[in-house]
């Protein structure tokens, strides 16, 4: 179990960051580039010592500056999964498994010995031998994957353990570590900038923006329930913020919007692009939210659309494209966007 | 023929270029035009050219550990550690390199020299070395001018490297000793090699701080290239003989060294 209050400044950012995990759990860690992830990592990892706050893992306090503890990297029971895995170049696959157990001081037959049985478990049983060089992105991983375990480590911290990879064997081999995570019994800790990612491979999410936790939560709540506009563009939804009385909500930026469920006060609300629709005309129809505004922009996802629509209420809209070239949706048209107020979620800010 | 198309080369750097490169090439043509061929394996295996030989081989084998014992440390506080006044450290490393040997000899005389030196006397008392004079004499001025070539060397090796391995490694159990051994030394082996090659080279070509500080007695202090200096009086056949030698000896530096330098340029 991690129990983790970090904080520390590296160049401009103070980070300032609690940070939970129990035993089998994974939690990513997500949020964008300089947001302090990797830092957040490093100070785990012991890399770099805590200015204030406290790391325990288990019953052993890792870091704590009010006490004058800080337990070197090389001593505690952490293993890490670096970005691009960092597989020494100038050993063996073996010798690099090997790596973690000779340094605490294993006799080399049984180093021997355990690094094979794991190159085993990962699949590169017949790449014992081989160099780095010689290793494709997803066996690097499995290579850097044994080395950060063999030592059977307490907590496991993985930084971008995707990124590394093309994207045409990212699938696969998402599934591959997602398997042998379920399989390492302790605490996993994951930083990454892939929301992809993060739902694939945790349990639990923390946003980090601006060194800060802007939000966390099992995947499924965070996602469905963004609370910044970072988390909502990375779930790809439109979040809008406002007052509620009854059901209406005024929004802080103009314009209301009519909600199903009754609501008071400050409160969030997300609507899925795909549940807008657009009309070139004012819709006669039954939804309750109609809003008036002008093409600006358009993203391919897919075989759908993303329409930006400027206006009273600024929304993105998910169209296939055969609507758009129906409707004519060019930059600067003019159209309606319509939302029934039962495909919108409301919850309080 | 047709012809080719875009500007042409630039006359006047093309023939000042060629100046230059005549200059560079006459010395080498003079110098194995004057080779006697026929009694070189004489000359070289000649008693005073065994001596020197001897000497020098020694003495820059000792001025390369010396080197590397002190050296490797040297670079590795220069790049890792921050303290301050470390750009007057380095500058005080550095000197050497662009020092008059002869200016290097005057002052090494003036610290190490038995009589008149600033410790020389003391170290004489205390362990009874005397430098001037003496083998460890030209080990000494070998070392203080070669071992700047091994420590920025290896400095701008440690400084290239990529440190994500070392912090990787200390995650993985190796503690500072461990990392240095076993990640950082292999992998910077190129740069430790290069510097160990560079700075052995400087030391065997060895002259001005060598005769000033260590004088040039046959057999004790006079290596190589102070035998050459002799010799081209009373024996130049010698003299040419031993600088073939030395020139040899340069050209397989080289060409260990040639991927360190000259890759990039065959892709320019």
């Amino acid at each position: 179990m991690l129990d983790a209050h970090v904080q520390v400044q590296i160049g401009e950012l103070p980070i300032d960051v609690a940070l939970t995990a129990t035993d089998g759990e994974t939690v990513a860690v997500l949020g964008p580039n300089g947001a302090g992830k990797t830092t957040l990592l490093r100070t785990l990892a012991g890399l770099v010592a805590l200015d204030g706050g406290r790391i325990a893992l288990d019953d052993t306090v890792l870091d704590d500056p009010a006490r004058g503890v800080y337990v070197v990297p090389e001593r505690r029971s952490v293993g890490v999964m670096f970005q691009e895995y960092l597989i020494f170049p100038h050993l063996s696959v073996l010798e690099n498994v090997a790596f973690p157990l000779r340094s605490r001081g294993v006799g080399r037959a049984e180093a021997r010995r355990r690094s094979s049985a794991w190159l085993a478990r990962v699949g590169l049983a017949d790449r014992e031998r081989a160099k780095p060089a010689d290793l494709s992105g997803g066996q690097r991983q499995r290579v850097a994957l044994a080395r950060a375990l063999v030592a059977e480590p307490a907590m496991l911290l993985l930084d971008e353990p995707l990124a590394a990879l093309d994207v045409g064997t990212r699938t696969e081999l998402r599934r591959d570590l997602r398997a042998h995570l379920a399989s390492f019994a302790g605490v996993r800790v994951l930083v990454t900038h892939d929301l992809l990612d993060a739902v694939a491979l945790a349990d639990r999410l923390v946003v980090l923006e601006g060194g800060r936790v802007a939000q966390e939560g099992p995947v499924a709540e965070v996602t469905a329930r963004p609370r910044s506009r970072y988390v909502a563009e990375l779930v790809g939804t439109n979040l809008l913020r406002g007052d509620a009385h009854d059901h209406t909500v005024t929004l802080a930026s103009g314009g209301t919007v009519v909600t199903a469920d009754a609501a008071d006060g400050d409160v969030y609300v997300a609507i899925p692009p795909h549940a807008v629709s657009l009309h070139r005309q004012r819709p006669e129809g039954s939804a309750r939210n109609v809003w008036r505004g002008t093409v600006q922009g358009a993203d391919l996802l897919g075989d759908r659309v993303r329409i930006h629509v400027h206006g009273e209420v600024s929304l993105v809209a998910e169209v296939t494209a055969a609507a758009v070239a129906d409707l004519g949706l060019h930059d600067g048209v003019e159209v309606w966007s319509t939302v029934k107020a039962t495909e919108l979620t409301t919850y309080p800010a | 023929m047709t012809r080719r198309r875009g500007r042409g080369a630039p006359l006047v750097a093309v023939f000042l270029a060629f100046v230059a490169v005549v200059f560079f090439t006459l010395p080498l043509i003079g110098l194995l035009g004057k080779v006697e061929w026929g009694s070189l394996w004489a000359n070289l295996t000649s008693q005073q050219a065994k001596d020197a030989i001897r000497l020098s081989v020694e003495c820059s084998l000792w001025a390369t550990a010396i080197s590397l014992v002190f050296g490797v440390p040297l670079a590795y506080v220069l790049a890792r550690v921050p303290f301050p006044g470390k750009a007057f450290v380095r500058a005080l490393v550095v000197l050497p390199m662009v020092l008059p040997p002869v200016v290097g000899g005057v002052a090494l005389l003036l610290a190490f020299g038995r009589t008149n030196g600033l410790v020389g006397p003391w170290i004489y008392d205390v362990f009874g070395w005397q430098f001037t004079f003496s083998k460890s004499g030209v080990v000494l001025a070998e070392t203080f001018v070669a071992m700047p070539f091994l420590v920025i060397t290896v400095e701008a090796g440690l400084r290239t490297m990529d440190r994500r391995y070392e912090d990787a490694a200390s995650t993985l159990g190796a503690g500072r000793w461990t990392v240095f051994r076993r990640i950082t030394v292999p992998l910077i082996a190129p740069s430790l090699f290069a510097g160990a090659a560079l700075a052995w080279a400087r030391a065997l070509g060895e002259f001005g701080a060598t005769i000033t500080f260590a004088g040039n007695i046959q057999g004790r202090t006079q290596t190589i290239p102070l035998g050459v200096y002799l010799f081209l009086e009373s024996d130049q056949p010698l003299a040419i003989a031993l600088s073939l030698l030395l020139l040899a000896v340069s050209i397989t530096v080289l060409v260990l060294l040639r991927d360190r330098w000259f890759g990039n340029v065959r892709s320019a």
